[in-house]
């Protein structure tokens, strides 16, 4: 019998348009507004903070729509982004840097779709408002800092066996170890070959030198470390920015991208992604003369350095804690008011604090805060980036007692400088400097703006394109929009169940396949006339109609396809979007467009005797 | 519908001598002009301010030259409310101050504060990146579709439709190059897409005339690219209109920021349906395509053949 299909296959169809509706509804369902709370720490928040969250807002008199308490998380629900951000400001004022409070848009989807894994898509930033940021990792720096550091234990490999060296220096690529005599070589090397391995060992002419390089593979792994380390110290400087649903990604080798919804205020943003800032300690060099110093005279144990007045001052050259070994901090004031930082150390720095504060008890001890700036200068027309490292010391301070494992620092110039510092010593440093080599904000005003219009022209096209079809083909017509309308489910369907991001760009692949999928429709209807011309009866017609113009359909929409792949395989962010929406609903538009419109066709025409087709 | 008869193919020097004309205006336009590219592939900032009233530019611009920024570019984007500042990369300044310090300035003379809608700024190098990525879609998209069209029906079928194709993308680059209008990431997505559409459209006409060789072996090469091109006229016209419809919908509704994605796409579609009617079958045709390049014997082939 010609134009049915079998049971299964039309139970196949209507699976598929139900699964396609049922996943795509929670698109339909709205976002609240709503404030995010959890805890900064490693721990869960329990029900009475949750209790507390929830009076200090009800108290101060905003309406909450739900408030909702899962996973030692909190998330306060409101009726509008007002109340959200006055909401959200009182908590943060409120609350101890121990809760983390973010802004979130809470997806309202009703609790029998979520039971079924179904969620809305994930809008970009150019729907939702934002900021995107893409930033470039200097692996040179990383590389030159592991070079220091392997120059520096070197040397103290050397004193620990007592080897007597002239000097351990870095030089044109090699840390060359020059020693006093040309015996001790064998000896060196034994040490090289069991604790340095990484290093790559050069014999030269002259018998009392080694000369040492940092091997390919170690300097492969110093650059994928530092990329890892700095992809994992950027997300913790994001949750503490308080930022929902923040996107932190590795692009290409060197390249991390991160995106941050809702962000406003990216000059925050910014200082806290881009910053290299920490802080060291040290004694302070009574000894010497500070002005010779300023002169050029610096003695060998000490380092030159300048407080925020501009005041020389003589640090001794030995640290006697870095950023690394703080734990945590916190932000707050002193006695006198002034903004201070409130520093833990772990062991290891606790016990060279304390051991150091014991023995020095009434002398000095400086605080250096250390920043990497980027700046860019031309240079015999070049465009030079030039990273230069700040460092001055901000607090000069007498020990008054044993202090070890906690302990303030003052010296910071505002209450914000006190709150970034620690935020940041808390995130852990960056292995290696960044730079922000892109960067796109959305305004939230933007952002809506670009939804209502996508949504526009969405409607106003496929209505045109709807109606355009019912003129042409009249009911076969009425036919291929079912066929349509099924094909915009499926899509949108197949983008939240990959949880694809939807971008404007890819509204406008929407848009656009609801203009190209008709091609198939309008393919197997000329083909079908053709047929009825040809003197067909029309039930033949339908059934050559199909089966011509399929391989047609196949041909024209595989090239498009391969064209598609390659923009999101070379696309980037937002046209990767595009590409997306692109090529789902060009194989989607295959199925509804041929096995749909069949099936509705075979249902109307199938199985009697038919004078004419309305086409 | 009464059957279209109209001698596309033994017209077909009107078609190309045309084509060669925009062809050869469009690449001239871009040789001398060049295109007017937007700042996702030179690198620099664009800062989009939205004002309750009708922006003043040429107090905005008098601000921003006396504070330092010269080079900016300052222009309504969409309505008189919106404002779109433009400015190169800056050696001096570091870039991520760069938009702060120009909201900073404008402030300062206008009465409300200007609301920020968007901040974009690509660094030099990511604009190379951008660049390079764009050309390396292109290239494979170019092989791929070599391949695929030569495997599946013929390389002269391959290179005509490449011809075609590449005729549509130059006179669509042309317009904007004429017209000056920015070329952006959007745009460069637009002309992939159109690559893609156009393909369509050609590979329907093909498919055809290689139906139509099996089928029809009395008439010429030259009958049958005429049959073949008239018999897939409405479809070729409906799809366009359709395609068009959404386009023009998208155009006038989706908004300033995917204005010239739409442009290139309008522009890309009359051209693609252009040549996929005038343009591909004469390309074949001078290639000296035959009957006997697709008389290699296909299951297929024998499938069609058995109707009477």
């Amino acid at each position: 019998m010609q134009n049915h299909y079998p049971l299964w296959k039309n139970l196949l169809v209507l699976i598929v348009f139900a699964v396609g509706i049922i996943y795509s509804l929670p698109n339909l369902y709205g976002d609240d507004p709503s404030v995010q709370v959890s805890s900064t720490r490693a721990v869960k928040l329990a029900q009475e903070q949750a209790n507390q969250v929830e009076s200090v807002i009800k108290t101060a008199g905003f309406n909450i729509k739900a408030f909702e308490f899962k996973d030692g998380h909190i998330l306060a629900r409101f009726n509008s982004a007002d109340d959200q951000l006055k909401a959200a400001d009182l908590l943060r004022e409120k609350m101890s840097d121990d809760y983390n409070v973010a802004l979130n848009l809470a997806p309202t989807t009703p609790a029998w779709l979520r039971s079924l894994g179904a969620e809305a898509m994930y809008l970009g930033l150019d729907l939702r408002g934002g900021v995107h940021f893409l930033l470039e990792v200097d692996m040179d720096a990383a590389v030159k800092q592991a070079e220091e550091r392997y120059n520096d234990d070197v040397r103290l490999a050397l004193r620990n066996e007592k080897l007597r060296y002239q000097s351990v220096s870095k030089d044109s690529g090699f840390i060359k170890v020059k020693l006093n005599s040309a015996d001790d070589k064998p000896a060196l090397l034994k040490i090289l070959a069991k604790d340095f391995r990484s290093l790559d060992v050069t014999e030269p002419k002259e018998q009392d030198q080694v000369w040492l390089k940092l091997s390919e593979k170690e300097v492969r792994e110093i650059k994928k470390f530092a990329v890892a380390q700095n992809m994992t110290t950027l997300r913790n400087r994001v949750n503490e920015l308080g930022v929902a649903e923040p996107v932190i990604q590795q692009q290409g080798e060197n390249r991390i991208v991160v995106q941050l919804p809702g962000v406003q205020d990216t000059t925050r943003a910014k200082e806290i992604l881009g910053t290299t800032a920490t802080l060291e300690y040290r004694l302070v060099d009574v000894e010497h003369d500070v002005q010779k110093a300023v002169e050029g005279h610096v003695p060998v144990g000490s380092r030159l350095y300048y407080e925020r007045n501009g005041n020389p001052i003589l640090l001794d050259r030995r640290v006697i804690v870095t950023g690394d070994q703080i734990v945590d901090s916190s932000s707050g004031v002193d006695q006198d008011g002034r903004p201070s930082v409130n520093i833990s150390l772990n062991g290891v720095g606790g016990a060279k604090m304390g051991k150091l504060t014991q023995a020095n008890i009434g002398k000095p001890m400086a605080v250096v805060f250390i920043e990497y700036k980027v700046e860019t200068k031309v240079v015999n027309g070049q465009k030079v980036r030039h990273k230069e490292k700040v460092e001055k010391v901000i607090n000069v301070a007498t020990i008054q007692g044993v202090f070890s494992h906690r302990f303030q620092t003052t010296g910071l110039d505002s209450p914000q400088e006190a709150r970034n510092l620690s935020l940041l010593l808390r995130a852990g440093a960056l292995a290696a400097p960044v730079d922000i080599v892109e960067e796109r904000t959305v305004g939230p005003s933007l952002g809506q703006d670009n939804i209502d219009k996508g949504m526009l022209s969405f409607v106003v096209g496929f209505a045109l394109v709807a109606l355009f079809m019912v003129i042409y083909y009249r009911l076969c017509g009425v036919f291929a929009n079912i066929a349509l309308v099924f094909n915009v489910f499926i899509i949108i369907a197949i983008l939240s169940m990959l949880q694809a991001t939807l971008t404007l760009p890819g509204i406008a692949g929407i848009i656009l396949t609801v203009g190209m999928s008709v091609d198939a429709n309008v393919l197997i209807f000329e083909r079908i006339k053709e047929e009825l011309r040809n003197g067909n009866t029309p039930q033949s017609a339908i059934y050559i109609g199909f089966e011509k113009a399929f391989a047609t359909i196949l041909d024209s929409n595989i090239t498009t396809l391969l064209v598609a792949v390659m923009l999101f395989v070379f696309g980037t962010g937002s046209v990767k979007g595009f590409a997306v929406t692109l090529i789902i609903g060009l194989l989607s538009s295959m199925f509804t467009a041929i096995t749909g419109t069949r099936m509705i066709m075979n249902w109307v025409y199938g199985n009697r005797r038919v004078e004419k087709l309305s086409i | 519908m009464s059957k279209t008869n109209i001698n596309f193919i033994g017209n077909r020097n009107i078609a190309l001598i045309f084509s060669a004309v925009l062809s050869i205006v469009s690449i001239g336009s871009l040789a001398v002009r060049g295109l007017q590219m937007g700042i996702d592939f030179t690198g620099g900032t664009l800062i989009e301010v939205g004002y309750q009233q009708a922006a003043d530019l040429t107090v905005l611009r008098n601000t921003l030259d006396s504070s330092g920024f010269a080079d900016a570019t300052v222009q309504n984007f969409g309505t008189t409310k919106d404002v779109l500042i433009r400015l190169k990369p800056h050696e001096d300044v570091s870039s991520v101050d760069l938009s702060a310090r120009v909201l900073e300035a404008i402030n300062k003379t206008t009465n409300e504060p200007a609301s920020i809608r968007r901040v974009e700024f690509v660094g030099p190098q990511v604009g190379d990146d951008l660049a390079e990525d764009g050309f390396l879609a292109l290239l494979y998209s170019t092989i791929g579709i070599l391949i695929y069209v030569a495997w599946r029906f013929e390389w002269k079928f391959a290179v005509g439709s490449i011809i075609a194709t590449f005729h549509d993308v130059i006179v669509t680059l042309g317009l904007f190059s004429i017209l000056g209008l920015e070329f952006d990431l959007t745009v460069l997505a637009a002309i992939l897409a159109l690559i893609g559409y156009s393909l369509n459209d050609t590979i329907v006409v093909y498919d055809r005339i290689r139906e139509n060789f099996r089928q029809l072996r009395s008439k010429s090469t030259e009958e049958i690219m005429n049959i073949s091109v008239n018999v897939t006229l409405s479809r070729t016209i409906m799809t366009s209109l359709t395609v068009f419809l959404v386009l023009v919908s998208l155009f006038f509704l989706g908004g300033e920021v995917i204005h010239n994605f739409s442009i290139a796409l309008l522009f890309g579609v009359v051209f693609g349906t252009y040549s996929s009617i005038f343009i591909a079958s004469p390309a074949a045709l001078l290639l000296g395509i035959s009957a006997e390049d697709l008389m290699i014997p296909v299951k297929e082939g024998a499938e069609l053949d058995g109707r009477p």
